[in-house]
């Protein structure tokens, strides 16, 4: 037996890749679940190549951009709490997590925009299939979206009450992992949706 | 390293000393969930059981007599649902292999005890949600098949939210026995000396966190077909009514292996113990596990022949499902030899246990006429299938979950069994089980179709005797869960290791103390050392 010490820090180790191995079983269903829209998608892109090219150009790309920009953006500024709370830098964690929640709230914001301007002229998921999967898609990446909000809230949390310096970070890595995901998916969504027709 | 004095004296009630209901319902103690979970889906096992008898009490006359059809309808979709969904699924894994991973690796606990219990919780949810779904029944049956499921009145869209969530449940239960199984094995444990129950588990595990997400969007998109209006397996609304069904077997074909490959692993627990020999084949069982996992994936699609899927892929398909046979060939080869020249006695597991082999091999040989294209055109919807996926999910996983459950039943309580009742019980069932459905394979062969109500007279004597046959069964099955009941309130004390097993489980006191180990074991063998050495007191 080592001493007390030496043996935590290796303890926590052990645990941070325990949780590490975790969250990547878990990312891989949330690529399954994806997947299955993913399928769809191209199951009826090649069968109705026409309907995908015009209904593809209703959607505004402008705020699609946008949005694309500010996923991307929050994506940096999680690496960058990761960072810092690999370093024990707490002010600098808390400021990156909020940084980071409220880019996400404006992604939502710019969303429901989108959304709204989209019911005004009339595109409803029971449109056309295009837009079944347009809305599907975004919607069940909107909610991994707020429930990855849900995480940052909860770590900003933890971390005001003085939480993850350096050694007890398990939680913060892993949530920069999930969020990083998010981020990923619509990196693949909005070219699919809103560039090829 | 930890100071936590393993407590046992309080009458040598192990992890069962803490009472009351906060002390269960917030556990983290994985063999407390493990407990949970096995009464709950036992309970359903129950409820899907009375279900059964019910319909098997219309289908003893020719006409209606008992209900209408749409009430026949709605009690096979509740059927199926329930004993796919509620009991077969999570039984196993979920209740023994919560109990057991940790015991047989010898670890503390599972790598994440919070998320297990959340998984339990999920699941309460899910079946909460499923109930509710109950105020206008589905009659879809379990399969769900649009574009029917999109249209019929019923609540389709609340019970595939509980279907999801308890989905969800079973995605964090074999995440966290992948993890366990990677990080917490004892030292010297090496994968190679894994006892072969967590062979079949690992396996389990990794088709339950492959395979879930995929029903999970599947009925997802089904319930936004309902709430939204979507179209995706619509055909008025150029939807895709086959996708749906690719999507639903996708799951739902290596979802049998959920169900069968844990039961397997038993099977390969309780194989050597009561025949005092080392277990023949180890690597080769354990690989196919793996293989059988693997092709699971594949195969889907011998669930669509008739479905207007293209020729060629019909073709390939059955090619395909043949295979999954090698590997299941293997195992039953592996156990029968290590039968052979074994010191054999018959306690109630090791009945049960040649049960199982016995019925899943009828269940197995009637699986190649289905899943060869020419006669699953004939056999199709009619009572063969019935009779062969009875054979071997009763036959085969529910057999394999009684022999674990007599098996372990002195390790969870830390009382036996009677063992006489237990062979009563065990005798009543065998008979019971073989009248009610050996007499659907004549059925389906000479042409009754499944899923309906009535039928023509000339199948009527067949369907008394499946209907007399389904109540011995109930009785055995009775006396069973009568005996469980005794043996935890009144069964003699256990000790330690009552059939003198090698695995790990065996060295710990019974019930086993809330930290499972006083002191993690160190392992220097594989567990099936029988005619090498004796290790166990
Ligand atoms: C307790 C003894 C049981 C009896 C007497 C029984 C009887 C029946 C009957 C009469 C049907 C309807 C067949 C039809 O009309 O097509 C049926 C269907 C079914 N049973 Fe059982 N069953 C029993 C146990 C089980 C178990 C243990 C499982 C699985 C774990 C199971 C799974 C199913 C499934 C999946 C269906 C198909 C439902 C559907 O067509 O949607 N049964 N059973
Ligand atoms: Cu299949």
């Amino acid at each position: 037996m080592k001493g007390g010490a030496e043996e935590s820090r290796e303890e926590r180790s052990y645990a941070l890749d325990t949780a590490r191995l975790g969250i990547w079983c878990f990312l891989a269903t949330e690529v399954l679940l994806f997947g299955g829209l993913f399928t769809t998608y191209t199951v009826f892109r090649l069968r109705y190549p026409d309907l995908f090219h015009t209904e593809h150009l209703k959607l505004n790309r402008l705020l699609g951009a946008a949005n694309t920009v500010i996923l991307i953006t929050s994506s940096l500024t999680m690496a960058l709490a990761v960072a810092a709370a690999r370093q024990g830098r707490r002010k600098r964690l808390r400021l990156f997590l909020l940084c980071t929640i409220v880019l996400a709230a404006s992604f939502l914001g710019v969303k429901y925009l989108e959304w709204s301007d989209d019911f005004s002229r009339h595109l409803y998921p029971k449109t056309n299939l295009f837009f079944s999967l347009y809305f599907t898609m975004t919607g069940l990446h909107g909610i991994h979206v707020m429930a990855g909000m849900g995480v940052l809230g909860w770590l900003l949390a933890r971390t005001r009450k003085g939480h993850f310096a350096r050694a007890s970070r398990t939680p913060v890595e892993i949530g920069g992992l999930y969020w990083h995901f998010v981020d990923l998916v619509w990196i693949y969504l909005f070219p699919l949706l809103y560039l090829v027709g | 390293m930890t100071d936590h004095a393993t407590d046992t004296s309080p009458a040598d009630r192990g992890y069962l000393t803490d009472k009351g209901f906060r002390s269960w319902a917030l556990t983290l103690d994985h063999k407390r969930i493990g407990v949970l979970y096995l009464f709950t889906t036992l309970f359903f096992f129950l409820v899907g059981g009375v279900i059964a008898l019910l319909m098997r009490l219309e289908l003893l006359t020719p006409g209606p007599s008992l209900m209408n059809d749409h009430t026949y309808n709605v009690l096979f979709t509740l059927h199926g649902a329930i004993m796919i969904f509620l009991f077969i699924i999570p039984g196993i894994p979920s209740g023994l292999g919560n109990f057991f991973i940790p015991l047989l690796i010898g670890a503390r606990d599972v790598a994440f005890p919070r998320l297990n219990l959340l998984s339990y919780w999920v699941f309460i949810g899910g079946i909460v949600v499923i109930l509710a779904s109950l105020v206008s029944p589905m009659d879809t049956g379990w399969t769900f098949y649009t574009p029917y499921s999109a249209k019929t009145g019923a609540a389709v869209a609340t019970l595939s939210f509980g279907i999801f969530l308890v989905g969800m449940s079973s995605i964090l239960t074999g995440l966290n026995f992948i993890v366990t199984t990677h990080r917490l094995r004892a030292p010297g444990l090496t994968w190679m000396r894994l006892p072969l129950f967590i062979w079949g588990m690992y396996a389990t595990s990794i088709i339950q966190v492959l395979a879930t997400p995929v029903v999970g969007i599947t009925f997802l998109l089904l319930a936004a077909e309902r709430l939204f209006g979507v179209g995706f397996f619509d055909p008025a609304k150029g939807g895709d009514p086959l996708l749906f069904q690719h999507f639903f077997w996708f799951y739902s074909h290596p979802v049998v292996y959920v169900m069968i490959l844990p039961a397997m692993g038993i099977i390969s627990e309780v194989i050597p113990v009561f025949s005092r020999k080392a277990i023949f084949g180890y690597r080769a069982i354990a690989y196919s596990s793996l293989a059988i996992a693997f092709i699971g994936f594949l195969v889907w699609g011998h669930h669509m022949f008739v479905s207007g899927m293209s020729p060629v892929a019909g073709v390939i398909f059955s090619f395909l499902t043949f295979f999954v046979a090698v590997p299941t060939g293997v195992k039953v080869f592996n156990w029968i030899a290590t039968l052979y020249r074994g010191s054999i006695t018959f306690e109630s597991p090791m009945l049960y246990a040649l049960t199982f082999i016995f019925l899943f091999i009828i269940g197995g040989l009637t699986g190649p006429f289905l899943g060869a294209l020419a006669t699953n055109v004939h056999l199709h919807d009619t009572y063969f299938v019935v009779a062969h996926f009875h054979y071997t999910m009763m036959g085969g996983t529910v057999m394999g979950l009684f022999a674990g459950l007599h098996y372990w039943f002195p390790k969870m309580t830390g009382r036996m069994l009677n063992e006489t009742v237990a062979k009563l019980a065990w005798a009543v069932t065998f008979v019971g089980f073989n009248a009610t459905f050996f007499v659907m394979f004549i059925m389906g062969y000479h042409g009754m179709p499944r899923r309906y109500a009535e039928y023509l007279p000339k199948y009527h004597a067949d369907n008394v005797f499946a209907t007399a046959g389904s109540w011995i069964l109930a009785v055995g099955v009775a006396i069973m869960f009568a005996n469980f009941v005794w043996g935890m309130l009144r069964g003699e004390k256990a000790g330690a290791n009552p059939w003198r097993g090698l695995t790990l489980e065996w060295q710990t006191p019974s019930p086993p103390p809330t930290e499972n180990f006083e002191e993690i074991p160190t392992v220097t063998d594989w567990p099936y050392g029988y005619g090498k050495k004796v290790v166990c007191r």
